[in-house]
């Protein structure tokens, strides 16, 4: 009964969605483009000039298609920010064609903000933007000095005397109160739109997950507050699954069309779901590289948020070179998708959502969990057997059973130290109200831990 | 027809100079002695569970496991065997004797000849062989456990030798991982003992001393199995014999015995109850003088004498030393700025001890063990560790610090050889109480931590823990686990999951007897 209802919903959406990409997306994109159809480079150095730009309405900044996200910088052995590899990959980045750095005072456990300043400053300070957050996510930092600290910390950490885009971090999250609580009844938000005629900050956004109403809010306030951009989670499976997470979700396309609709530039977050959407079921992987044998799976979601007209930036952790380069290949410069690729690309969405992978994109923002459990570990195991189609499944045979059962088990004790498996999981739920992609979290270790206990019990399972 | 001797031609007789060729029975005895050897020790350091599977038959053949467990066809075929053809199974099953024998051999390499003729100790041999009768009738099973051959082997297997497999199990384990194989997964190596980890030590070293100067003397002095079966082949139908108008006595033999046990400058004869019928003088005699035929029933070899040998003095030390040591085991643990840090659990302490599912009762179960150590081994789970009490000292015990007893695990009661775990049917394992759980209000997350928890309940396989209301004061109203006792059967899952740490908010107290519910 339920379902009946989801799909109608979801054609319908469809049919309206695919719609306005077509006429959004590639009317103007070809203009950007000089790649004839069938001849990309898809290895090798690409060129700083070939990089795609877009142009920042309201500051007139050109701002590069690929914008780096410091989120996920590298770590020594150590679990310390290698900044030696940092200062490489910011570089090479700088070298060809990136400029814009997107970071947080609650990214790489509060270390990556000094790590990116370091890299940065040996930059000239016209080259590049900054984008930082006002990350006062815990209780004790609502108050005003705290949050004006930890605003002014950032300064500190990125050694500049601007920033060039800051954001409200995470809106949405707890709801109207939170925001309320975070921004609004103590003031910080109107301190920021002085801090911004001041100079001091150039532009001024928020970056939204959860709650529809704060989104719709801030917009609806869009004259008073001016934003100068708006960062949302856009890719080809949220434009128009997002539900399939978490039933209160809205999709891209409609967070994206609302501020379209308001000539707000978007900055993309999530472009690959956390790298869901490079590391795809066996299926999908295959059918990707059947359409395009050349370019890697995640180039894919990566041209599909460049195509977008209205994107200002899409941003990539990127923590590997390789991830860089790989994505230079995407935007330098970007081969927007056709209609018939869009179309393609739903086809994939449709199916990836019938895949019961839990949507971690192993953020951490759940961590640490106070009983040790390693949330994202856990989820991550149990979507890496799924995508790679080796479900123990009792009715597939004996065989093909048991080899499955033993690969699931020992690599969910190599993948988690068994202290940090679902097993110890209490269901306190203290994890929940953070995850930004509303995942039940209590539930889905419940879950995990229950189909681990099954297969342990059935060794000898006869089919 | 007689003489089963197949080294005796007249080429070899002539050839003073070939004094140590390995004759068919010999070849025979080290052959099977090798295999077991080996099979023996892979048997307990295997973690693949293939071992215990095909092997464990090794451990059900040895003599006072099967004594303990009343394995009365096994007792006789190894005593009819005996009579038959001597101390066979001192020489190619006893895997303790077969490890002396190893080593003996490296001390022969190093210095031939080096044996001499020593009298039987026979006081010595009586006295160790009443004083394990004693212990085992009074239920002292730490001395049964200490002298029992097999259970020294065990010991030293399981404690000396599994880590280092494991250790190269683990590298294999990661090489397997590093090529996206799932062939070999990874295993804890923990310490489950610190005083069954000296005593094995000590054995080792005691014993190897004692075989690389003198061969066989445990096996003749202290081995109360050895006694037994000597007493028995010294009127076996078969053994060694040596043709004294053949001998020439030149003591080559006799340098050669391992078990001290052929007496050329005497009376020629070779002491049957000694002899652990290894053939190696029936090679080196160079006048062929030496055949395993038909014992001559008229001279009986009876040797006297009480004194202490070296091995005696070595052995009290062991004993002493073992009752000072404590254990404590902390593991590395992988701290990471973005997870909690884990205490390590510490081992509840019970007022009753808890021994696994199949030993029916704590008495049953400490009068029949001999502390082998194939049980810990075999525990997938980390429950079972030898006992660190004086009076069941290497004897197992479980606790669940490091895991719990898994219901669909009936490992232990599958090898052990001695019916202290005896086996029970699959399945019955979730109707068998061996303790029951016990809730600690002062420890418990849902008052001490102000949260929601059941992680007991949750994972309870019998369904005895469920989540009850309870005021924590101020008219906060919380559910905290409530245990049925009726219901629980001791099995630990709620001990090793509580979130409480080191010490967990619900334990499991031990039973005297098992019930089956």
């Amino acid at each position: 009964m339920n379902e009946g209802k989801n799909i109608s919903r979801r054609d319908f959406l469809k049919r309206i969605g695919l719609a306005s990409v077509a006429l959004t997306g590639c009317g103007k994109a070809t203009e950007t483009t000089n790649t004839a159809n069938n001849t990309t480079t898809v290895v090798g150095e690409t060129k700083a000039e070939d990089m795609t730009y877009r142009i920042n309405p309201t500051t007139g900044d050109k701002v590069s298609l690929l914008g780096f996200g410091c989120m996920r910088w590298p770590t020594g052995s150590d679990g310390e920010i290698d900044q030696e590899m940092v200062n490489k990959l910011v570089d090479y980045a700088i070298e060809h064609g990136v400029n814009y750095f997107d970071t947080s005072p609650a990214y790489c456990k509060g270390k990556s903000e000094a790590a990116t300043g370091i890299a940065l400053k040996r930059h000239d300070r016209s080259k590049y933007y900054i984008a930082t957050k006002l990350s006062n996510f815990g209780e004790q930092v609502w108050s005003t000095e705290e949050s004006l600290a930890m605003y002014e910390n950032s300064f500190k950490e990125l050694q500049v005397d601007y920033i060039d885009y800051m954001l409200l971090h995470g809106v949405g999250m707890g709801g109207m109160e939170n925001l309320r609580k975070r921004y609004l009844d103590n003031g910080i938000l109107d301190h920021l739109l002085k801090e911004r005629k001041k100079g001091r900050i150039r532009n001024l956004g928020f970056s939204y997950h959860g709650d529809i109403e704060v989104f719709d809010y801030l917009l609806s306030q869009h004259d008073k507050y001016k934003w100068d951009f708006v960062q949302i989670q856009l890719n080809y499976v949220d434009w128009k699954h997002a539900k399939a997470t978490n039933r209160r979700n809205t999709d891209a396309e409609y967070l994206y069309n609302e501020l379209q609709k308001r000539g707000i530039p978007a900055v993309i977050m999530e472009p690959l779901l956390g790298g869901r959407l490079s590391k795809v079921h066996d299926h999908i992987a295959q059918s990707l590289k059947e359409r395009d044998p050349e370019r890697s799976i995640a180039s894919w979601a990566f041209r599909y948020a460049g195509t977008f007209e209205g994107v200002l930036t899409v941003l990539s952790g990127m923590t590997y070179m390789e991830h860089l380069k790989d994505n230079l290949v995407s935007y330098a410069p970007l081969k927007p998708l056709t209609a018939d690729d869009l179309e393609f690309l739903e086809k994939v969405a449709e199916e990836m959502v019938t895949y019961k992978t839990i949507p971690c994109n192993d953020c951490k923002y759940c961590m640490p969990c106070p009983y040790g459990i390693d949330i994202p570990a856990n989820l991550l195991h149990y979507n890496k057997i799924v995508n790679a189609g080796m479900m123990p499944d009792e009715n597939a045979g004996t065989e093909e059973y048991q080899k499955n059962r033993r690969i699931f088990l020992v690599g969910y004790d190599r993948s988690v130290p068994k202290l940090r498996q679902a097993s110890h999981c209490i269901g306190c739920g203290i994890c929940k109200p953070h995850c930004p992609q509303r995942i039940d979290i209590p539930r889905e270790l419940a879950r995990i831990d229950i189909f681990v206990e099954h297969l342990k019990r059935n060794k000898n399972k006869k089919a | 027809m007689s003489n089963l001797d197949f080294q005796n031609s007249p080429k070899t007789q002539n050839n003073r100079e070939t004094t140590y060729k390995i004759g068919m029975l010999r070849k025979i005895r080290l052959t099977i002695g090798c295999l077991m050897l080996a099979a023996a020790t892979w048997l307990f350091v295997d973690t693949s569970g293939i071992a215990a599977a095909h092997l464990n038959w090794i451990a059900k053949i040895q003599f006072l496991p099967a004594l303990m467990a009343g394995s009365i066809i096994t007792v006789i075929v190894l005593l009819v065997a005996t009579l038959l053809l001597g101390r066979v199974y001192c020489s190619v099953i006893c895997p303790l004797g077969l490890l002396q024998d190893l080593i003996a051999r490296v001390g022969r390499a190093a210095k031939k000849n080096r044996y001499t003729y020593s009298k039987a100790k026979n006081i010595l041999r009586w006295g160790v062989l009443g004083v394990t009768v004693i212990a085992f009738v009074a239920g002292i099973g730490s001395v049964v456990a200490l002298v029992a051959p097999y259970s020294s082997f065990g010991r030293i297997a399981q404690t000396l030798l599994a880590p280092l497999y494991e250790w190269g199990n683990n590298i294999a384990a990661q090489i397997a991982e590093s090529n996206g194989s799932y062939a070999v997964s990874e295993t804890e190596i923990w310490v489950r003992s610190i005083p069954t980890l000296v005593i094995a030590a000590l054995t080792l070293v005691g014993i190897g001393i004692v075989a690389w100067m003198n061969g066989r003397t445990y096996c003749n002095t202290i081995c109360p199995v050895g006694t037994v079966l000597g007493f028995l082949s010294k009127y076996s139908l078969m053994a060694p014999v040596i043709d004294k108008s053949k001998c020439i006595s030149c003591r080559k033999c006799e340098r050669n015995c391992k078990a001290a046990c052929i007496d050329i400058a005497g009376t020629k004869e070779i002491d049957g109850s000694r002899c652990v019928t290894c053939m190696n003088c029936i090679d080196t005699c160079p006048k062929g003088a030496i055949s395993y035929t038909m014992r001559n029933r008229t001279a009986k070899v009876e040797a006297e004498g009480g004194e202490t040998p070296s091995g005696r003095r070595m052995f009290l030390t062991m004993l002493g030393l073992t009752a000072a040591s404590v254990a404590s085991a902390k593991k590395d643990k992988l701290v990471d700025g973005g997870l909690t840090v884990i205490e390590d659990k510490e081992p509840m302490k019970r007022e009753t001890p808890l021994v696994p599912p199949g030993a029916e009762s704590l008495r049953n179960f400490r009068r029949h063990c001999t502390g082998c150590q194939l049980c810990v081994a075999k525990c997938p789970n980390g429950v079972l560790r030898p006992s660190t009490d004086l009076g069941s000292l290497m004897q197992p015990v479980m606790s669940y610090e490091n895991g719990y007893c898994r219901q669909e695990c009936t490992r232990c009661s599958e090898v052990c050889p001695a019916g202290a775990i005896k086996p029970y049917e699959e399945g019955a394992k979730s109707s068998i109480q061996i303790g029951h759980a016990v809730w600690v209000k002062e420890r418990c997350v849902v008052l001490t931590d102000e949260v929601s928890c059941g992680t007991c309940a949750r994972h309870c396989p019998v369904g005895a823990i469920s989540m009850v209301k309870y005021d924590a004061g101020d008219g906060k109203e919380v559910r905290i686990p409530a245990v049925n006792e009726e219901r629980c059967i001791g099995c630990g899952a709620c001990e090793n999951l509580c979130p409480s740490r080191p010490l967990s908010a619900i334990y499991v107290e031990g039973h005297e007897n098992h019930k089956i519910l």
